[in-house]
């Protein structure tokens, strides 16, 4: 985000605001008890925390129950059409390098009809933050499963059970080249809070996978592993630079073979200095797409915090250099030269 | 062609001659026929030029299915087409002859590269004979040119592989054409050494190839004469020779100008747009950021997405492209954001003909949305005018805060034409008019910005770019409260808003020019159309008034809204003829909204009218038979019959009813276009 300034220079600091400068007026329509609440309740939090202008931040999302969110931010937005928000955010975060660009996307927004649009926005690496609910199913549409449904799920358009290998959101954001990648869950605001915070200040584009409960259409969907009893045992929070471990007494741990391969075991067996140390900014996504895998399902340990952030050129600041180096090497456009560069001749 | 000389050394003066070249699409008959239109341009000849290539970059060599061929028309005079046929053919190799041949009038001229007349070559081309021993070109006077083999020969000396010198023969064509009608050669010679400036064998190649084709010309004694084609007397002013798609790629940059704001093009490849995204990715000192997006929906997306933070957005896109930002232009009208949509119209449904021209998208660009959803349409009528007509679509995209899609089509798009270059203050004035302040109070008092309060005028809404501190606002897809934006369902402000929506694109009949006639006054017939068949209908109606008659011509820019006086204009003739390259999507919208029995003359075979199949077209209304091919004939060498089916009956189209003349109609020759 680019600051404001002075004609000295000096930059002029964002005012001081609140919670509540943030939300919009209007009333807010998830069911009762949606996860989506708490979501967007930490991400009114953080906002004044960042230090960031409400007129200078925009929220983009395309189609479902995740995707009313910019309406109840008090900022500049839009709620657009089903999938496209990457590809809106695109256009816009590349023209307006001063915004901050949120987009506010579902399972089936951006993993099914938008996949196209999340992974080159990905590649591309825009300058965005994606905040990707998953709950892993149709909610909006009211109750049909969804690309991250796991198979032989029952639902209203499967009720012989799907039989459709579900997405890992973080292997495929992995694949798709994504320098952030991180996951948190809707039942920890302060984790919601400190990964968006770190989604916020790395450039190019961030990846948030929110492990967020329906509990209309899929309640306790990722209760084994979120629910407050079950976290310590469940919940492997990635710190960088620490050894990867969990658990009450932090008895779990992880460990890389030599094939590549990471395992949850006891540190006792193997004791710490076995125990995988995590580095965010490996070049190589090949340790952090392991650990997207280590768990099969929201049933097993499951990581959570940021995967993955390395620095890597951003899309829209290249294209600003690109004008930047052409209107140095050629001075600023001028429309009179341009009719005339090719062959012109005058009849008298 | 009027000869008016008769010293035989000097060359023979004629007003007008129509070339085509042809080759495999790897002969570099595009580039060949591009310079010979650039040298004609500088030595100030009105001219029109058709590319006509195939789909496939390289099909098979020798094939039918592989030609390409270029098509130019020069001129002393004020011309509008690219011509019906061609006087001179020049033939590669036997598939480029028999490709061509057909569209040739008796008496034509035909060069041929006598080297690829073998064995092989004719099997692929289908001769079962060798036409040029068979006595099948005898209407014709051929010459056999030996190309390949001089063209090698010459480079033989240079260090160039045999293979690579061969591919120098465009150049030798060119240079044969160049004596052939006059053309001087320092421009051309001054182009290759600056194009090839890196790769010093192919400039040695080339430079000798060209020159050894004009040297040919003048030493081989083969051709009776050269031919000049005087300057035509233009309109004072600057010229360039301009392709629609560059011209429309400059209309885009001019209109960022004018608007002070910054031009943002997504897009995604395909044929026959491509070349804007390639034009405007090189003009970068403009500010201009260009986006290959991922796919066609991406594209228009990241270009509503720029709107939406204040830049000029545009998508260029054609054929089935077009399908898949149907669901985009539908949030823009919703959105009511400025967005440009551009559509180099091709041959559809589907893939269709990629690389051939047609004018179906019409009924897509009207009604090609769900929901209630119209919007703004302007349609370049030729090459240049594309500048023009993007300047137009442009100001009433930013002015009435709503997408407009600007038709072209591929014939536009790759034709070229001398453009007189305007004088730059006279371009339009277009004014972003972003909101800077509130603009309502609140139940409480308090000062709030909604986002959908509209000017009275043009019912336009406020664009509000992100960043002005108070002016935060949230707007989408779903139905908005009239006034404050908000989410609503109820019935009665959707329809409010409906029709809301609808005013404010009708009510741009007000802010656009009367419809303009071009009537010599008495005509009963009027021949309306839109789009590229400009050139054709112009050329027909000067054909007809040749012959005595009164026809008028009307061509509209604006198809949503029409302008506001057609029905008038409609009404004062006894007979409306409506030529289009589609089944007749124009002469149905006028039929419907202005209940005038109008006469559908259609064609969609992937190229423009011929002003012969206008003249016959427009005659069958006037109540004249065809005129006869030898009554016609003005001049010695004009064109003779060129067995025109082209004009064929739309046939069962609906409500057009009865149609277009139908017959083997031509005749004439070019009178005088």
């Amino acid at each position: 985000m680019t600051d404001l300034a002075h004609a000295d220079g000096a930059p002029i600091p964002a005012p001081v605001t609140t919670r509540k400068d943030w939300s919009s007026d209007q009333e807010v329509r998830w069911c009762p008890g949606c996860g989506d609440y708490s979501i967007l309740s930490a991400v009114q939090m953080l906002m004044p925390e960042l230090g960031v202008r409400r007129e200078r931040t925009v929220f983009l999302s395309g189609i479902g129950c995740a995707a009313r969110f910019p309406y109840y931010m008090n900022t500049y937005g839009m709620h657009s059409i089903h999938g496209r928000a990457p590809a809106i955010a695109t256009g816009l975060a590349t023209t307006r390098p001063d915004l901050d660009v949120w987009v506010v996307t579902g399972d089936g927004d951006s993993l099914s009809i938008g996949g196209n649009h999340l992974i080159h926005a990905l590649r591309r690496n825009v300058n965005i933050i994606i905040l990707l609910f998953n709950n892993q199913i149709y909610g909006l549409t009211k109750g049909q499963y969804s690309p991250t449904s796991e198979v032989a799920k029952v639902t209203k358009s499967t009720p012989f059970g799907s039989l459709e290998q579900p997405f890992n959101p973080l292997s495929l954001a992995l694949g798709a080249e994504a320098s952030f990648v991180a996951r948190t869950h809707d039942l920890d605001r302060k984790h919601m809070i400190e990964t968006f915070r770190r989604a916020h200040t790395h450039r190019g584009a961030s990846f948030v996978e929110i492990y967020q409960n329906c509990n209309v259409f899929n309640d306790g969907a990722f209760e084994q592993i979120t629910g407050k009893e079950h976290r310590s045992d469940m919940l492997i929070p990635l710190v960088h630079g620490e050894p990867i471990r969990f658990g009450p007494e932090a008895e779990h741990g992880v460990v890389l073979h030599r094939d590549g391969s990471v395992e949850v075991v006891e540190v006792a067996d193997v004791g710490e200095s076995a125990l995988l140390v995590h580095d965010e900014h490996r070049d190589n996504p090949g340790l952090a797409f392991q650990l997207s895998r280590l768990s099969r399902g929201p049933y097993e340990p499951t990581p959570i915090g940021v995967f993955r952030d390395v620095d890597r050129p951003e899309y829209g600041a290249g294209m600003a250099r690109q004008i930047e180096e052409a209107t140095a090497k050629r001075g600023g456009g001028d429309l009179h030269s341009l009719l005339r560069s090719g062959s012109s001749w005058t009849v008298e | 062609m009027s000869d008016t000389t008769t010293d035989p050394k000097s060359p023979h003066s004629i007003d007008r001659v129509v070339i085509r070249f042809a080759g495999d699409s790897g002969d570099g008959m595009q580039l060949a026929g591009d310079r010979f239109t650039t040298t004609s341009a500088l030595l100030g000849n009105d001219l029109a030029t058709f590319p006509d290539f195939p789909a496939e970059i390289r099909a098979p060599a020798g094939t039918l299915a592989g030609v390409s061929a270029f098509q130019v028309h020069i001129s002393d005079h004020d011309i509008s087409t690219p011509g019906d046929s061609p006087n001179v053919l020049v033939a590669m190799n036997p598939a480029a002859l028999k490709a061509n041949i057909e569209s040739l009038p008796s008496g034509a001229t035909v060069i041929v590269n006598v080297d690829a007349f073998e064995e092989r070559n004719l099997a692929k081309a289908g001769y079962d004979a060798d036409p040029l021993g068979d006595g099948s070109l005898s209407a014709y006077t051929v010459y056999e040119v030996p190309m390949t083999s001089i063209t090698t020969e010459v480079s033989k000396d240079a260090g160039v592989k045999p293979r690579d010198a061969e591919r120098s023969k465009n150049f030798f064509a060119l240079g044969l054409i160049s004596w052939l009608y006059t053309r001087p050669i320092e421009a051309t010679i001054g182009w290759i050494e600056d194009k090839y400036a890196g790769k010093p064998l192919v400039m040695e190649a080339n430079l000798r190839a060209f020159k050894a084709g004009y040297h040919f010309g003048e030493t081989a004694e083969l051709f009776e004469s050269s031919y000049e084609v005087r300057p035509a007397a233009l309109q004072p002013g600057e010229y360039v020779n301009i392709t629609g798609n560059t011209a429309t790629a400059w209309g885009l940059i001019a209109a960022a100008t004018r608007s002070g704001l910054p031009l943002f093009l997504g897009t995604y490849p395909i044929t026959p747009a491509s070349d804007i995204l390639h034009e405007l990715s090189k003009h970068k000192q403009f500010g201009v950021r260009t986006f290959q997006a991922e796919d066609e929906i991406s594209g228009i997306g990241a270009a509503l997405g720029a709107a939406f933070g204040g830049a000029l957005g545009v998508t260029t896109t054609s054929g089935p492209g077009i399908d898949l930002k149907s669901e985009t232009m539908g949030l823009a009208i919703s959105l009511e954001l400025p967005l440009l949509i551009i559509d180099i119209q091709r041959g559809g449904p589907s893939t269709g003909l990629p690389t051939k021209t047609e004018q179906a998208d019409l009924l897509h660009a009207m009604y090609g949305r769900h929901g209630e959803a119209p919007l703004p349409i302007v349609a370049a009528k030729t090459p240049s005018h594309c500048f023009e007509a993007t300047l137009e679509a442009v100001r009433l995209a930013v002015k009435y805060r709503t997408p407009v899609m600007l038709l072209s089509d591929g014939y536009l798009a790759n034709g070229t034409e001398p453009w007189r270059l305007p004088d730059l203050d006279d371009l339009p004035a277009i004014d972003p008019a972003f909101a800077t302040d509130t603009n309502h109070t609140d139940s409480d008092g308090h000062q709030v910005f909604w986002p959908y309060i509209r000017e009275e005028e043009t019912l336009a809404r406020p664009w509000a770019p992100p960043g002005v501190p108070g002016l935060e606002h949230r707007i989408g897809g779903l139905e908005k409260a009239d006034g404050s934006g908000n989410v609503a369902y109820d019935g009665p402000n959707h329809e409010r808003m409906t029709r809301l929506r609808a005013a404010k694109i009708a009510g741009i009949a007000s802010d656009i020019p009367p419809t303009e006639v071009d009537d010599d006054g008495g005509s009963e017939v009027l021949v309306i159309g839109w789009g590229s068949t400009y050139g054709a209908i112009a050329a027909g109606v000067q054909r007809v008034r040749a012959r005595g008659h009164k026809v008028a011509h009307a061509h509209l820019v604006h198809l949503n809204p029409f302008p506001a006086d057609l029905g008038d204009v409609l009404r004062r003739y006894d007979r409306v003829l409506v030529p289009e390259v589609n089944l007749g999507q124009l002469s149905r919208l006028l039929r419907a909204e202005y209940l005038v029995d109008t006469v559908s003359f259609t064609q969609v075979q992937g190229i423009p009218f011929r002003a012969a199949a206008m003249e016959a077209a427009i005659l069958q209304q006037i109540g004249e038979a065809s005129p006869d091919a030898v009554l016609a004939n003005g001049t010695a060498t004009a064109n003779g019959a060129e067995g025109n089916g082209t004009a064929g009956p739309t046939g069962p189209t609906g409500p057009t009813g009865p149609t277009g003349p139908t017959g083997p109609t031509d005749p004439t020759g070019e009178v005088s276009d």
